[in-house]
């Protein structure tokens, strides 16, 4: 029997079975789509969220104090070391491991500003000026703070944009004095921009000189050290020797935990595609549930057509050739649901678009495959049983002859 | 052409085996028209089966064109229905949804033919069974006699070398019945192996060989009025 013979067949008596037909391919089409659309949401959200980490900039490591002990992706965000980060180590770093472009140690805290009779809590960051370089941070107004050594403390600031609407709401800002915890700074610059970064918003931030904000928060450790490596270097060489270097000036002790952000940003990235793929997989139950059904009809098919059956295989239809007829039928019903479900899903990303444009809503390749393959072999495994019976069917039965 | 070797069928009906044809051996040369008669139960459908190869014999052989059939596994035995079988059904049993013309086509379908030859023989059966003008027409869009006479394109257009015919007329008035004899009969007339299955004493007698059946045996072969079994 030829291919285009059996297809035709099959055609025909799906036709017959009509408005069946019809509500069957609805129903794949249904799963087709939702699997798709979701997962083309799930990933439009993770490149989404990986384009907000994008400024962290893949040059940059941070070395936070203590040491996880378990193999877990996530970094410690507060380490509760043993033993401190300090300035010194920061500075020994920065002359002796080579491939280190900048150093930014950063100490973080948060305290109650105030000018004149305007108070607001917000957050303090202990930085250098590399800081403002590696994190592509730009002055709108002022200048940063020059010519003071990394262990110097200086009672300069410079503010964010909110910050200083709020604190001066629109008068004179630089050169003004603010006082935090009973410390008083000047202010020589504005950041620009509401650069919002991920957790917290640099714009409504004060950023003083690290030793400085040591003295303001009372601790001798830094909340973590930002490096930013030469390029040329490799990370994980930069890696080991920033972490081998700490151990020396710990007393061999290893215990400091350098991560790259691309790895963190991995991690979330790996966490966005298990919830993608387990929203997809919720919506692949409509695709069984679609080869349920897929089955039923074949069933209903196989016990009105019986007779049919009978005669193919007394003017000599072998058991294989009564198979095919009918798993043609629901490879028809599969494809077609394929069909009408991608259609489906191409206009639902269509408004996607225009209507959240800041998604990409595109549909990964491997989505796209395996939800046709699922559907495929959803339908075929489900009219594997009633094709045997229609097989195995003794053709004197099949036509009442027995 | 066919010889049946101490043949029987036996159905489990219940508990109790049932012996729908008991040690039967026959033999039909090629060209014969030969009737089976007998009442309802006597077996004669069974037989039919038995020669169709649409059912297994639980005893005995039955060489068809010397070849012993009832060994050969399930597809050897569809490829043999295919090539060398022609069934006609009281009930027509005309795939509904299949204009005449496919349905005659059906077999070569089956076969692996290309559209192009199986258009070709159809075309050439139908105008012989004078279906030319019905070809494009659904089963319920023909009488009862048309829908038969496209049975019967469908049975000869492999060109098997026998005909079974289980109560070809027996849901046809008698015009259209007298008319599918007629055709049958003259298939028979150009070499065609036919063997008819009938209640009815008119077309069982005017085969050239009549073989009556009870209780599962052949209870009488005759040849044209003679009557073989001297009783």
């Amino acid at each position: 029997m030829r291919i285009e013979d059996v297809l035709q067949y099959a055609f025909k008596s799906l036709t017959r079975q009509g408005f069946r037909s019809i509500m069957l391919v609805l129903s794949l089409a249904l799963g087709v789509a939702s699997t798709t659309v979701l997962v083309s949401l799930g990933e439009s959200a993770r490149s989404f969220i990986l384009g907000e980490f994008a400024h962290l900039g893949s040059d940059v490591l941070a070395v936070y104090p203590g040491r996880k002990t378990t193999t877990g992706a996530m970094p410690p965000i507060t380490g509760n070391a043993a033993r401190d980060i300090t300035l010194q180590d920061a500075a020994i770093l920065e002359r002796t491991v080579p491939g280190i472009a900048a150093i930014a140690p950063l100490v973080v805290g948060t305290g109650s500003i105030s000018q004149a009779n305007r108070e607001r809590n917000t957050l303090v960051l202990g930085v250098n000026e590399a800081f403002f370089d590696i994190r592509r941070l730009t002055l709108a107004r002022g200048a940063l703070w020059h010519d003071i050594a990394i262990e110097q403390s200086a009672p300069v600031a410079v503010i964010g944009e909110t910050l200083a609407d709020e604190l001066f709401a629109g008068g004179q800002v630089l050169g003004q004095w603010l006082r935090v915890r009973g410390f008083r700074f000047r202010v020589v610059g504005v950041l620009e921009g509401t650069g919002d970064s991920f957790g917290s918003d640099l714009s409504d931030a004060l950023f003083i000189p690290v030793a400085s904000a040591q003295q303001l928060f009372n601790s001798p450790g830094l909340f973590r050290l930002i490096v930013q490596v030469d390029d040329r270097y490799d990370r994980q060489l930069m890696i080991r020797r920033i972490e081998q270097r700490m151990q020396a000036l710990h007393q061999g002790e290893i215990d400091v935990t350098v991560v790259s952000p691309d790895a963190m940003v991995a991690s979330i990235s790996d966490i966005l595609q298990m919830m993608t793929l387990a929203v997809a997989g919720i919506a692949a139950i409509s695709l069984v549930v679609a080869g349920v059904l897929v089955m039923n009809l074949t069933l209903i098919s196989v016990q009105q057509r019986t007779a049919e059956i009978g005669l193919l295989k007394a003017i000599g239809a072998s058991a294989l050739q009564v198979r095919w007829l009918f798993v043609a039928e629901s490879l028809i019903l599969a494809i077609a649901g394929c069909v009408v479900g991608l259609l489906i899903t191409a206009a639902a990303l269509w408004a996607g678009r225009l209507f959240l444009p800041q998604l990409s809503w595109q549909l990964p390749a491997w989505a796209l495959v395996s939800v046709v393959v699922i559907t495929i072999v959803t339908a075929l495994l489900f009219t594997w049983r009633p094709a045997s019976k229609a097989a195995g069917l003794s053709p004197t039965v099949a036509l009442g002859r027995a | 052409m066919i010889s049946l070797k101490k043949l029987s069928r036996e159905f489990q009906v219940g508990d109790s085996p049932v012996l729908a044809l008991r040690n039967i051996d026959l033999t039909i040369e090629a060209g014969e028209y030969v009737s089976i008669m007998g009442p309802s139960g006597s077996g004669k459908s069974t037989l039919l089966n038995m020669l169709g190869l649409i059912d297994r014999p639980s005893d005995g052989e039955y060489f068809l064109k010397g070849e012993e059939t009832s060994v050969l596994s399930e597809s050897d035995r569809a490829a043999l229905r295919r090539a060398h079988i022609g069934f006609v059904f009281q009930a027509y049993h005309l795939v509904p949804r299949l204009t005449a013309r496919e349905n005659i086509e059906l077999p070569l379908m089956l076969d692996g033919v290309s559209r192009a030859e199986r258009s070709s023989r159809a075309d050439t059966v139908m105008q012989q069974l004078n279906l030319s003008d019905r070809a494009h027409h659904l089963p319920n869009q023909l009488s009862g006699g048309q829908r038969q006479r496209v049975a019967i394109g469908r049975s000869i257009i492999m060109h098997p070398s026998l005909l079974l015919a289980d109560e070809p007329t027996g849901n046809l008035d008698s015009r259209s019945g007298q008319e599918v004899t007629a055709l049958l009969e003259t298939l028979n007339a150009a070499g065609l192996t036919l063997i008819v299955v009938t209640h009815d004493n008119h077309l069982g007698q005017r085969a050239t060989r009549q073989l009556s059946m009870l209780d599962g045996e052949i209870a009488h072969d005759t040849l044209r009025d003679i009557d073989l079994n001297a009783h």
